[in-house]
């Protein structure tokens, strides 16, 4: 008799325990590309104030239905959700972090940021129309460089992913063909080479298969140190990857309040900026003013004082206008 | 029986308990088949079966699906899998009953059970950043090299040796089914009289004429019984070949090439299929696996009871 005494007074503990604890939980799920970032704000914000966040990185897709479905505070996406969508199911959508998606080579004897693409090159090799590197279309844009005749390997993303719907993005608008052909998602049929999973998968095979060009999140070629080349964007420009020229995207990017910020930063105006970058995209319920208040206020600290640790782990803070602009987009949906 | 459940009632629980049990697993084969055929009902209305079942397209950005290079690389590295391990996993039963000195076995039986405990995702990393590269610089180019020139047989090893390919694939699948066939073999091996193996040697037969002759006649179906579990494995394996096979939509004739196979197309698009029609050709691929499995086990069932039926005649 005493042991079921205890023991239903231990399960009541427990239960009014967990039942503290929920109220200081804030749910999350979505987009994994955004997932070290959010955890690492978490992290310190939970020092700080004692919330803690759930945050399961399942996809954006399965972040779009769940915030959809009201079974979580927030949903994450990488793919802007169109102004339409967000009326129709009762959302709001603000960015909160800058990715950029960097093509990335292992070619023998050029030197990493050596090489300089232009669009329309680019696409030819992702397209199978260039089969080697000394292709006149490349050597036009590198006279200096001493190109070999070896033959190109493209590496794609097997596994959909918000990278390759960055990257195949910005191909569509480039380049016609590429939009005709192929077109944009985060997975597309892609005409030619291997494919491997995830950015660790893609990195790994770049960095064996000599003649070979990939693309991966930025974050992934800054760690393995591969050969990333240089871009021309939209101003002319040959630009490097890097946190200012993401920066200069971001910035030059005309991200529409009314719009939800539903925005592709590829191939951005601006004289530095990087041509293929993205945000990754927060969705609230309009219904729910309770929990997206404890959201915004975290996502307002985290604007606020994880900057630094964003850059750490190799992701570009929103610029400053923006932010202020996410700012008065809360206040305006009475959040703040 | 009835006698017996009139007298404990102990009895009349404990066999309902097991009858519950079992009806269970008949309750959830039929649950997932439902939802299986009523998620991608879409799909099924939108392609039909005979079309799905042999459309080569798998675009998601035109929204037209199609599972014949699915099932291809899925039985192509089934087969292929099953054709590199079984010789192998009789080997190595035969050794462990038969030849090996006692205190051989206890440690190889453990080995091979270890084997199986071995999480796939284990496998799969395993196979990308070890045996990848040792496949693509070391064995296929020997393999172009020697075999490469033949005709026809050529034409199995075109391209370039990348090491993210069906051959690959089936390497490491074939190290993953081993343990099943071997342990299931050894077990048969073991179930042989050894009355009769004593007398075969008593005649003067030798090691290699009991084994043909008296071990493997009387344990024909065990093994086969163990070639089914792998086979049943290798249908279903997903995260050791996601890693390998590149998840390539296309049929092709060269071992070296990416593919895809059923799995490995759920394991990496899953996650990120946004639209309805995507998601629901998912669904039906998965389908399409189901009753592809329910296939396969069924034939080697019958095939089971007729040897059975013609072994104790």
């Amino acid at each position: 008799m005493k042991t079921a005494v205890g023991i239903i007074l231990a399960l009541a503990i427990c239960i009014s325990f967990t039942r503290a604890q929920a109220a200081e939980t804030l749910n999350g799920a979505g987009a994994t590309f955004p997932y070290p970032v959010y955890s690492a704000w978490a992290y310190e914000y939970n020092k700080i104030t004692g919330m803690k966040l759930n945050y399961q990185s399942i996809g954006s897709g399965g972040g779009v239905r769940q915030v959809t479905e009201r079974t979580v505070d927030f949903g994450a996406s990488d793919d802007p959700m169109k102004p339409e969508q967000l009326q129709k199911d009762k959302l709001l959508q603000f960015p909160a972090v800058i990715g950029g998606v960097v093509p990335v080579i292992n070619l023998a004897g050029v030197k990493p940021g050596e090489l300089r693409l232009d669009s329309s090159s680019l696409c030819g090799i992702l397209l199978g129309e260039i089969k080697f590197w000394d292709d006149e279309k490349i050597k036009k844009n590198n006279p200096s460089v001493k190109l070999p005749h070896s033959g190109v390997t493209v590496v794609y993303r097997s596994d959909g992913s918000g990278t390759t719907a960055i990257f195949t993005h910005y191909l569509s608008e480039t380049c016609p063909a590429w939009k005709e052909k192929v077109g944009a998602g985060k997975a597309v049929k892609f005409p030619v080479g291997i494919g491997g999973k995830g950015n660790e998968g893609v990195a790994n095979y770049v960095k064996r298969t000599a003649g070979s060009i990939g693309y991966v999140e930025f974050a992934y070629a800054k760690q393995n140190k591969l050969g990333h080349l240089q871009l021309k964007n939209s101003s002319g420009n040959f630009v490097e990857p890097g946190f200012t020229s993401f920066e200069d995207a971001a910035a030059t990017g005309d991200f529409d309040p009314k719009k939800g910020f539903a925005l592709w930063l590829t191939n951005a105006p601006g004289n530095n900026s990087w041509p293929i970058a993205g945000a990754t995209f927060i969705l609230l319920a309009k219904d729910k003013a309770e929990s997206n208040k404890k959201v915004v206020k975290f996502f307002d600290w985290a604007f606020k004082n994880g900057d630094n640790k964003a850059k750490e782990l190799v992701y570009v803070p929103l610029p400053k206008a923006l932010k202020e602009k996410v700012t008065a987009y809360w206040k305006a949906n009475g959040l703040q | 029986m009835a006698k017996i459940l009139k007298k404990s009632p102990a009895d009349l629980i404990f066999s309902s308990v097991t009858a519950l049990a079992s009806f269970s697993i008949i309750v959830f084969i039929a649950g997932i088949l439902y939802v299986l055929i009523s998620e991608s009902s879409l799909a099924i209305k939108q392609f039909g079966v005979i079309k799905f079942l042999t459309s080569t397209d798998w675009d998601p950005v035109k929204e037209s699906f199609g599972a014949l290079t699915n099932i291809y690389g899925t039985m192509l590295t089934t087969f292929l899998s099953l054709l590199l391990a079984i010789p192998v996993a009789i080997g190595i039963a035969v050794f462990v009953t038969e030849i090996a000195p006692g205190f051989l076995k206890g440690p190889i039986g453990i080995a091979i059970e270890l084997l199986a405990a071995i999480p796939s995702i284990i496998y799969g990393m395993w196979g990308l950043f070890t045996l990848s590269p040792i496949m693509a610089n070391h064995i296929e180019p020997f393999l172009k090299k020697t075999v490469g020139g033949l005709p026809l047989i050529g034409m199995l090893f075109e391209g370039t040796p990348m090491g993210i390919d069906i051959l690959t694939a089936s390497v490491i699948l074939s190290i993953m089914i081993i343990p099943f066939t071997a342990s299931i073999a050894r077990d048969s091996f073991n179930l042989t009289p050894s009355v009769v193996k004593e007398s075969a040697y008593a005649i003067g037969a030798t090691k290699w004429e009991v084994i043909k002759n008296i071990v493997m006649p009387y344990s024909k179906l065990g093994v086969f019984g163990g070639v089914v579990l792998s086979l049943g494995r290798a249908l279903g394996e997903t995260m050791a070949v996601a890693f390998v096979l590149g998840n390539n939509h296309r049929i092709t004739t060269s071992l070296l090439d990416a593919a895809a196979t059923i799995t490995v197309t759920l394991a990496n698009e899953f996650a990120e299929a946004d639209n309805d029609v995507y998601l629901s050709s998912l669904f039906y691929l998965a389908l399409v696996l189901f009753v592809m499995s329910f296939i396969t086990l069924a034939v080697a069932k019958i095939f089971l009871l007729k040897a059975e039926r013609k072994h104790s005649q």
